[in-house]
């Protein structure tokens, strides 16, 4: 029975997944209008024929804009994830593998990151470097790195103590192969699962950051910052907000999916 | 149980001290120039030169760094553009909003978020637990931003129901306040559920059950006391979600707290202010937490002589 479930969930995450995979890789060739061309004759249309989801407060076509974005926005989301990806992995397997004092030394900092609410981390470090790219790939890689690096490092903790682990060991395999062939694989699907749900928040954050006015800049077509660009015309042409808002929620709930059945697939031991 | 939390507490100054240190490495990396920010575009060098040394800025970083954290011992958050001096009483005066806000949204979730999941659990694969487990998925996707400009268009525009801005009496609560909470209502929610579920497969449950308790009663009082160590716990986790995340709704319904006061911090670069901010946010984490512990304590009578 819970097998059914959770293809079920698997499948609409995944099938979601590719859908904004195509668009993100097609998307100029597919939109409807170019991205930035301004139809002053139309501004704030509201959704109609000529303009499916309507035409924001410049009149640029709000579909096409959805579509271009998708890359943008899967890449200032996808980026993070992957960097905290390595960083996180490498450093759970450091301090969960080696203990002692590299352990403790690792963990007070990845304790002392997770006091600060990752979002606050995150604007801290926009306004350190700057709202640009390169100052909100790091605010949200640095925002993302500890949750995950505790989660491994606790993991390998456990994989230590294993049997097959001291047998490897005592047949006197190198301590960087019994990491890679024995701790690592053993830890994969954990990563996997938190990956996925990672991949969910940062696009969270990053429209976050975006509609704030500190993420990617206008007229870059970033779905948070078009959201946040429109918002004060929500009380003439509120159907400036509905596309981009539920396209983030969309993606989301695309990534939410994908982890929750990547774990009752992989893991089904946890709920 | 006293001397667990005083174990506790006399840990806080020594993560505050790590947060200091870290914030200060961070803005100490960083490139640019603090001194011709803070003096402004139009600024002669030597201009420059005299804000550098008022500031301190040409001190050796070790001693900047002493400086600073004496400077901390007694309040002092040091030198603010915005506010042309040490920031803090500016900063607490804005307090009251934000504290006002997540205690709300906390409130909400507790009150929300689960009888939700209770009811979702006694009615499991009925149609009501089908409903509550969609608006969970919903509520776990949807940005609390996107969810607050919904509420306003619909109960601020279209209906004139609530103000959609500002802090001004109980009902401009409501909307901020559920556009924070939402997220952490489908958390606890969900774990209040599944928790529920399979608690009341135990076998003390069928007992009770066969001693002619009846279903609600068993449920309420046994099961769900039952679970709500975890879903504490929960609550204090996701407490930086939602400190994050009144940044974010306070810039949302121009409401006066410390989040909107920090964009703008951010918006002129005024790093002391960005810095006392964020330490003020970890305070506000760490004490959340604290008071977690004492629930979670009150909650588990196996610890409260420990």
């Amino acid at each position: 029975m819970p097998e059914r479930r959770s293809n079920r969930f698997l499948w609409i995450g995944a099938t979601l997944l590719c859908g904004f995979v195509f668009l993100a890789v097609l998307g100029p060739e597919i939109a409807p209008e170019d991205a930035d061309r301004q139809d002053l004759l139309a501004l704030l249309q509201p959704p109609g024929a000529d303009h499916w989801f309507g035409t924001d407060p410049i009149g640029r076509d709000i579909l096409s804009r959805i579509i271009v974005g998708t890359r943008v926005t899967l890449t200032v989301a996808l980026v993070p994830v992957a960097l905290a990806g390595l960083l996180g992995v490498l450093l759970g397997l450091l301090a969960g593998y080696f203990g002692g004092l590299v352990d403790r030394l690792l963990m007070a900092l990845v304790d002392l990151l997770l006091t600060i609410p990752s979002l606050v981390l995150a604007i801290a470090m926009v306004a350190a470097v700057g709202a640009n790219l390169t100052g909100l790939t790091a605010a949200i890689t640095l925002a993302s790195t500890p949750p995950l690096a505790r989660l491994v490092r606790g993991r390998v903790r456990e994989l230590r103590e294993e049997d097959f682990v001291a047998a490897a060991i005592s047949v006197g395999m190198r301590q960087r192969r019994v990491l890679w062939r024995h701790v690592l694989p053993n830890a994969f699907s954990l990563i996997v699962i938190q990956l996925s749900l990672m991949a969910g928040q940062a696009v969270l954050v990053a429209s976050a950051l975006g509609f704030l006015g500190l993420g990617v800049q206008p007229p870059a077509p970033e779905w948070g910052s078009m959201l946040g660009a429109s918002r004060e015309y929500i009380e003439v042409a509120p159907h400036v907000v509905f596309a981009s808002g539920g396209a983030i929620a969309l993606l989301v709930f695309a990534f939410n999916m994908l982890g929750d059945g990547l774990r009752d697939w992989l893991d089904p031991n946890q709920t | 149980m006293i001397r667990h939390i005083a174990a506790r507490l006399a840990l806080i100054p020594v993560i505050l001290f790590g947060v200091i240190t870290l914030l200060f490495v961070i803005f100490k990396t960083i490139p640019g120039d603090e001194a011709a920010l803070m003096a402004g575009a139009t600024a002669t060098q030597a201009e420059i030169d005299a804000t550098r040394h008022q500031l301190g800025l040409d001190r050796p970083v070790l001693t900047q760094f002493t400086d600073r954290l004496l400077g901390l011992t007694h309040g002092d958050l040091g030198y603010s553009s915005t506010f042309r001096g040490n920031p803090l009483p500016r900063i607490l005066e804005r307090v009251p909003a934000t504290l006002a806000l997540t205690a709300c949204a906390i409130g909400l979730t507790i009150l929300v978020g689960i009888p939700a999941g209770a009811v979702a659990a006694a009615l499991h694969d009925r149609w009501p637990d089908l409903a509550i487990s969609s608006v969970v998925v919903a509520f776990l996707a949807v940005p609390n931003f996107f969810l607050g400009l919904m509420l306003i268009a619909a109960f601020s525009v279209e209906l004139r129901w609530l103000p959609g801005f500002g802090f001004n009496g109980v009902l401009s609560l409501v909307m901020p306040s559920l556009a924070l909470s939402a997220r952490l209502i489908a958390v606890i929610a969900r774990l209040t559920r599944g928790l529920m579920i399979e608690e009341s497969r135990r076998n003390y449950v069928r007992t009770a059950l066969a001693k002619g308790l009846s279903e609600t009663r068993v449920l309420w009082k046994h099961v769900l006391r039952n679970a709500l160590i975890p879903i504490i716990t929960a609550i204090g986790l996701e407490a930086g979600y939602l400190l994050g995340g009144s940044v974010v709704v306070e810039r949302l319904f121009a409401w006066p707290g410390i989040g909107d006061l920090l964009l703008n911090a951010v918006g002129v670069r005024d790093y002391s202010l960005v810095q006392g901010i964020t330490i003020l946010f970890v305070v506000g984490f760490l004490l959340i937490n604290l008071l977690v512990e004492v629930l979670f304590v009150l909650a588990n009578p196996r610890l409260r002589d420990a």
